[in-house]
């Protein structure tokens, strides 16, 4: 694919180099991504620069007006929307949960397909559906298997620990520091404790650390068709990411008196505005931080959830007492080993290949699908390359007369040791190619016109002395007489009885009165005995020999 | 492929709907409601506008009154005229010929194109695959809803109506009814009752809704293996769509009335119907040029001439870039800007506005603007729209960037509401009411004002209530569709001293874009209209050729695709026994094997379930070239056989026959022509080796 970029979703780890790809390294392809994607990278991406410059003082990769010219060259592209890149590629994105506007790629190029899925979930959360594509015939399956070993089970235990410790803190007259990124989790949580505090009556208040997270709701608000058909159903009436208890957040109220949830960016408490409020919240006993998600080893989120520190080294050498409470919020928007699982048995492509995650549980799960699903699964090392093989289809252009004929079946019963019935309705026809031309499938019986040559029959003939000479000779009650033996003998054969005729497929019969026939290799006068004059196609020879075998018994 | 035009349609309101045969399919296109005929009805309340029964006063209001008919010959029409009852809704009358069971397919376009689905979804042997576009769906069902809550006044003046067979037809059969009532009942030709349908239920709409399937744009939906149906935007409205059908005997295009440049809905994808085999071409709004208006409120737009001149050497890409120019969509937002300033001006002077313009486009634009100019005037002044799915609508669009044109998309991208309606509604300049006698309506109403209401016929909803509270003030201006003062739209409502603002906006593709628009689009066959082709020379277009259709009549277009296509995949292909001839070394042959399926709309060959060689398969059955007797004869002698040459010219005949004989080792008879050859023997074994012999002189398969 080489000249063709689709970025799935809006996390940093997708999106993050872009600009730098774009702009500094000069890909000039096209570039697609889904419209929630589209509106909510540019956000993303300023962000993500300004922490860089902020706390490392690191020589910029990319400037503002990169992101900008950068976005300007994104499609932007809506789930199931085919899209023909060029003439062989052809792209399609499906939904995959995540977060807001993360899809699957499905690509296919010429006669081979694939399936990329970038990070998926294949079960609903609050605001997000679970991944949905279709039954696709597909040659390889890359997914990710961030969580590979993993099986999750239901969400709601969790989501009541969380709100109940939340709650327990504001009671107490705590603050509540939720370090997040400003997509997905914040919204997920927000929305869970807007809903609480509502039936609850709660009426601390809940703040959003930046402006950043709060243009992210609105986005959210015109996307609504991009969440989960709970959210879809709601909106009619309420938009839920209008939060009715969520106000902006102020710097002067980090000391402000009294209880508060904060949702503060970024998450993992890794630099910026969390961090800062972390360094005067952490001290008090009475405060909260919950944790949601995944912590890079590093930063102070790890730190924080690996054990129960007491103090905790910031960044720049300075120490925090933490005498706060912390809470792990266990959602992960990623799939679970079930999911990947339920996807590749659903999709049954011919080939998966693992991508991001742990080595160990990889393999695990690569032993899985070998021998649970009998599909061949690679787990490539960064680097590597894995070749696998792809359909490719021989093309031919089809006569009408052959496909007429194939339109209806024609059955074929054989008896060997029971019943077989086939179908070979596609046998009659015939695959035609001659050199430097285009391949043809003809009907059997347009062959020869092709070839430019003229058909030559093949059939075979017998004159077949059937019965003595007798007195009461009727030919209606001789052919009666033989039909009724070919039946008792060959059972399902379809005799056709005529007046002095019988038929069986190509198989025909006639009684010869002639004195001398060609067909008759015996010198027996047609005075002797009576004959019938048999003749059959190559294609019945074994039918037509064996009814000569029975006619012959009855003599 | 077949296609019958079962009604041509009228402007944007009444698309048309046509029934397409294709690959044994049979594929409906819209199912539109002609609702200019409701205005054969009279509106609710009825003891309104009635100056006109003051010089009647001694007659009772009853319209059946045959004295008071007999008057009327002489006379104009009045409303008492008028048909007093539950309104009846006309529907497409050829589609009722057609058996609702046997349709396969219904596309439906756009939301007008929807209105009439219910009735057909109604009948029990009703089973086709219903697509259309989300958005279509969406707001085709609100516009549903919307009819029959309106609908549901009728009722509660009318009571329960007559469930099977309304009397009004009945009373509308005599003769002293006006002709031009009688021609919208009974049609031109006098047939058109049939077409007359009850209104459904909420339950029909949902039922009938529950059975679609939506897509969208760009979207590829497979039906039945066999078809491949995209939806490609048409610029009309939100989620207006032109449909692409692939098969596997081509392709083929089906354009309704598209928009090349629009302000709100993504524009026509005219990249996406590109060099199909056939293009069906639908629009007939480009006949309806003339834009009149009354009571001096003009917006001049009489453009009859059009350039049929193509110059051959323009490249693909200016021809593109001149249907994209932005002189029609500047025409449209001049319009709608003088629609404002019209309402401007007379809600300056104290005046109300009702605009009674339904088009969602057309509205929702409106709103923007209209908010907007009342703004930079500072006119405080407010703006109500009344409609019981004002709300959600209004609501709906604000959420679906994905439809929208790319100015609108790029909205989404500043973080901005894609219409700015929102803003205003949450200023509380703009307030949206489900109905004339909502409860906060009364406190918040203040005139003059600026109103939207449904519906644009005038026989329903509370445009109707509204428009005669001011009918007789003059400050008051009512903009409405254009075309409807001519017919029976005002006439309950007259006298009327309001100002009257009559606005048609582009609803398809201008007459003088149709050569432009067709030698971009590369069809080798281009369907249209008889009555479009009257109009416009296409006969110096060189790459297609044009064929009309009329109405209610079948036409037939002969295939162009060669010979489709099958694909065998390469596994199956390998395992075939290819076959090289000894006369024509060029030649590969091999005989077929497997199972023919239909997938994706291409003929598949893949390997069948029985797979099993059974012999007598692998002897060739078809023969081609001639058997020479004497290398017969020593093809027999390597096999031990013998025999004598025997030729004959039998019969006067001119066929050259041969007849070898054999004694040994059994008796035996081959007769061998140009034509053929006879093996004739008594013994099994023989024959078939007399058959090997000649299977190795001759080509087979």
């Amino acid at each position: 694919m080489g000249y063709n970029c689709v970025c799935r979703n809006s996390h940093m780890d997708h999106v993050g180099a872009l600009p730098y790809f774009t702009e500094v390294c000069g890909y000039n392809g096209p570039i697609y991504m889904s419209y929630p994607t589209k509106a909510l990278s540019p956000l993303m991406l300023e962000d993500y620069r300004r922490v860089m410059v902020d706390r490392r003082g690191e020589e910029e990769l990319f400037t503002t007006t990169h992101i900008a010219n950068c976005m300007k060259k994104v499609i932007a592209i809506d789930l199931k929307q085919t899209i023909q890149v060029d003439e062989d590629l052809q792209i399609r994105a499906y939904y995959a949960g995540h977060v807001l506007g993360a899809v699957m790629v499905y690509a296919k190029v010429g006669d081979a397909a694939i399936v990329y899925t970038g990070d998926y979930n294949m079960t609903t959360d609050r605001h997000l559906g679970a991944a949905k594509i279709d039954r696709l015939q597909l040659d390889l399956l890359i997914s990710e298997s961030t969580y590979a070993t993993t099986i999750r089970g239901s969400k709601y235990p969790r989501e009541r620990e969380f709100l109940q410790a939340v709650h327990k803190c504001v009671a107490g007259g705590g603050k509540a520091l939720i370090p997040s990124f400003a997509l997905g989790r914040a919204q997920e949580l927000c929305m869970l404790l807007d809903d609480y505090w509502e039936r609850m009556n709660i009426k601390v208040p809940i703040y959003f650390s930046s402006g950043l997270t709060i243009q992210a709701n609105m986005y959210y608000k015109m996307l609504i068709s991009w969440t989960s058909q709970n959210v879809k159903e709601k909106h009619n009436t309420h938009n839920p990411f209008d939060f009715k208890n969520v106000k902006d957040f102020d710097r002067s109220l980090i000391h402000a008196p009294g209880p508060c949830v904060l949702f503060a960016t970024p998450g993992m408490l890794c630099a910026g505005f969390s961090l800062e409020v972390f360094k005067h919240w952490a001290p008090s006993p009475l405060n909260l931080v919950a944790l949601p998600g995944y912590s890079v080893a590093g930063t102070v989120g790890h730190k924080l959830m690996a054990g129960k520190p007491t103090t905790v080294d910031l960044y720049n050498g300075t120490k925090v007492d933490v005498r706060c409470k912390i809470h792990q919020v266990a959602f992960s928007p990623h799939t679970d080993a079930k999911g990947i699982m339920d996807l590749t048995k659903f999709l049954s492509p011919k080939n998966v290949v693992l991508v991001h995650g742990e080595k160990p549980s990889m393999m695990t799960l690569k032993e899985k699908i070998t021998s649970e699903l009998d599909i061949p699964c690679f787990v490539p090392a960064n680097g590597e390359t894995v070749s696998v093989a792809s359909t490719t289809f021989v093309k031919a252009k089809a006569s009408d007369m052959f496909l007429k004929s194939c339109s209806s079946p024609n059955f074929k019963f054989s008896n060997s040791s029971q019943l077989r019935v086939t179908d070979q309705r596609t046998a009659d026809g015939v695959l035609v190619i001659e050199k430097s031309k285009k391949a043809k499938i003809v009907h059997q019986d347009e062959v020869s016109e092709v070839l430019h040559e003229k058909n030559h029959v093949v059939c075979l003939a017998y004159c077949c002395p059937v019965k003595a000479k007798g007195e009461s000779d009727n030919d209606v009650d001789l052919i009666k007489q033989l039909s009724t033996k070919i039946s008792e003998i060959m059972s399902g054969a379809q005799i056709h009885e005529a007046e002095n005729s019988l038929q069986v497929g190509s198989f025909k019969g006639a009684v010869c009165l002639k004195e001398k026939c060609m067909h008759r290799t015996e010198i027996i006068s047609c005075s002797e005995a009576v004959f019938l004059c048999c003749n059959w196609s190559v294609a019945d020879l074994e039918l037509g020999w064996e009814i000569i075998n029975v006619m012959k018994l009855n003599l | 492929m077949k296609l019958t035009c079962l009604s041509k349609g009228d402007g944007f309101y009444y698309p048309p709907c046509h029934m397409l045969n294709l690959c044994g399919f049979r594929i409906l296109i819209d199912c539109p409601l002609d609702l200019s005929a409701i205005t054969i009805f009279s509106p609710v309340p009825y003891d309104v506008g009635f100056e006109a029964s003051e010089y009647l006063s001694d007659v009772p209001l009853d319209a059946h009154n045959p004295i008071q008919k007999k008057q009327k010959l002489e006379r104009q029409l009045t409303p008492a005229d008028l048909v007093c009852a539950e309104p009846w809704y006309k529907t497409v009358k050829a589609l009722h010929l057609w058996e609702a069971s046997l349709i396969d397919i219904v596309l439906i376009s756009n939301p007008m194109g929807l209105l009439g689905l219910p009735f057909l979804t109604q009948n029990p042997g009703f089973c086709a695959k219903i697509y259309m576009t989300e958005a279509t769906a969406k707001i085709g069902q609100l516009m549903m809803q919307d009819l029959v809550s309106m609908h549901n006044e009728f009722r509660c003046f009318h009571g329960p109506g007559y469930s099977c067979f309304p009397g009004w037809i009945k009373d509308l059969d005599s003769e002293e009814v006006p002709a031009s009532l009688k021609k919208v009942v009974f049609g031109e030709s006098g047939d058109d009752l049939g077409s007359w349908m009850r209104l459904y239920s909420l339950d029909d709409i949902e039922s009938c809704m529950k059975k679609v399937q939506a897509v969208k744009f760009a979207e590829e939906v497979c039906y039945n293996g066999t078809l491949i149906i995209k939806a490609l935007s048409s610029g009309l409205d939100i989620g207006a769509c032109n449909w692409l059908i692939n098969g596997p005997n081509g392709s083929l295009s089906y354009m309704s009335s598209s928009i090349c440049v629009s302000h709100h809905a993504k524009s026509f994808d005219f990249h996406g119907l590109k060099g199909t085999d056939v293009l069906i071409y639908s629009d007939l709004s480009c006949l309806q040029s003339a834009e009149v208006t009354e009571n001096g409120c003009v917006s001049p737009d009489l453009d009859n001439n059009y350039l049929s001149t193509i110059r051959s050497d323009k490249k693909d890409d200016d021809l593109a870039a001149s249907l994209l120019n932005t002189e029609d969509s500047l025409e449209e937002m001049e319009k709608l800007a003088f629609v404002c300033s019209c309402a401007a001006e007379s809600a300056d002077a104290g005046g109300s506005t009702l605009i009674t313009i339904t088009r969602i486009g057309i509205v929702l634009q409106l709103l923007e603007l209209m908010s907007n100019s009342l703004e930079s005037l500072s006119l405080k002044v407010p703006v109500f729209v009344i409609s019981s799915v004002a709300e959600e609508l209004l609501a709906y669009t604000n959420t679906i960037p994905e439809w929208l044109c790319e100015q609108r998309q790029e909205k989404l991208i500043s973080g901005e509401p894609s219409f700015g309606h929102l803003k205003f509604i949450k200023d509380k300049k703009i307030h949206l009411f489900p109905a004339i006698h909502s409860p906060n309506l009364i406190t918040s109403w203040q005139e003059p004002c600026i109103v939207f209401a449904p519906h644009w016929s005038l026989r329903l909803g509370p445009s109707v209530q509204l428009l005669q509270r001011w009918r007789g003030d003059p400050k008051s201006l009512l903009v409405l569709e254009g075309g409807l003062s001519s017919g029976l739209g005002l006439l309950p409502f007259r006298p009327i001293a309001m100002k009257i603002l009559q606005c048609s906006f582009l609803s398809g593709i201008r007459l003088q874009k149709l050569p432009t628009l067709f030698s971009v689009l590369q069809q080798k066959i281009v369907l249209i209209p008889d009555a479009v082709n009257q109009r416009i020379n296409l006969a110096e277009m060189k790459t297609s050729s044009i064929l009309n259709y009329s109405e209610n009549k079948t036409l037939r277009v002969p295939r162009i695709a060669d010979n489709p296509s099958v694909e065998i995949t390469t596994d199956l292909a390998s395992k075939f026994s290819w076959k090289k001839l000894r006369h024509r070394e060029n030649f590969g042959i091999a005989r077929l094997k497997g199972e023919l399926l239909m997938e994706d709309g291409k003929h598949r060959l893949v390997t069948g379930l029985e797979q099993e060689e059974s012999s007598g398969k692998a002897r060739p059955l078809r023969h081609w070239g001639s058997v020479a007797p004497e290398s017969l004869l020593d093809a027999l002698l390597k096999m031990g056989i013998k025999g004598s040459i025997e030729h004959s010219t039998r019969d006067n005949d001119t066929k050259d026959n041969s007849v070898i004989h054999i004694a040994n080792p059994n008796r035996g008879l081959v007769e061998t022509s140009e034509i053929g050859t006879a093996i004739i023997a008594e013994d099994e074994n023989v024959a078939s080796q007399i058959f090997q012999a000649i299977d190795g002189i001759l080509d087979g398969i």
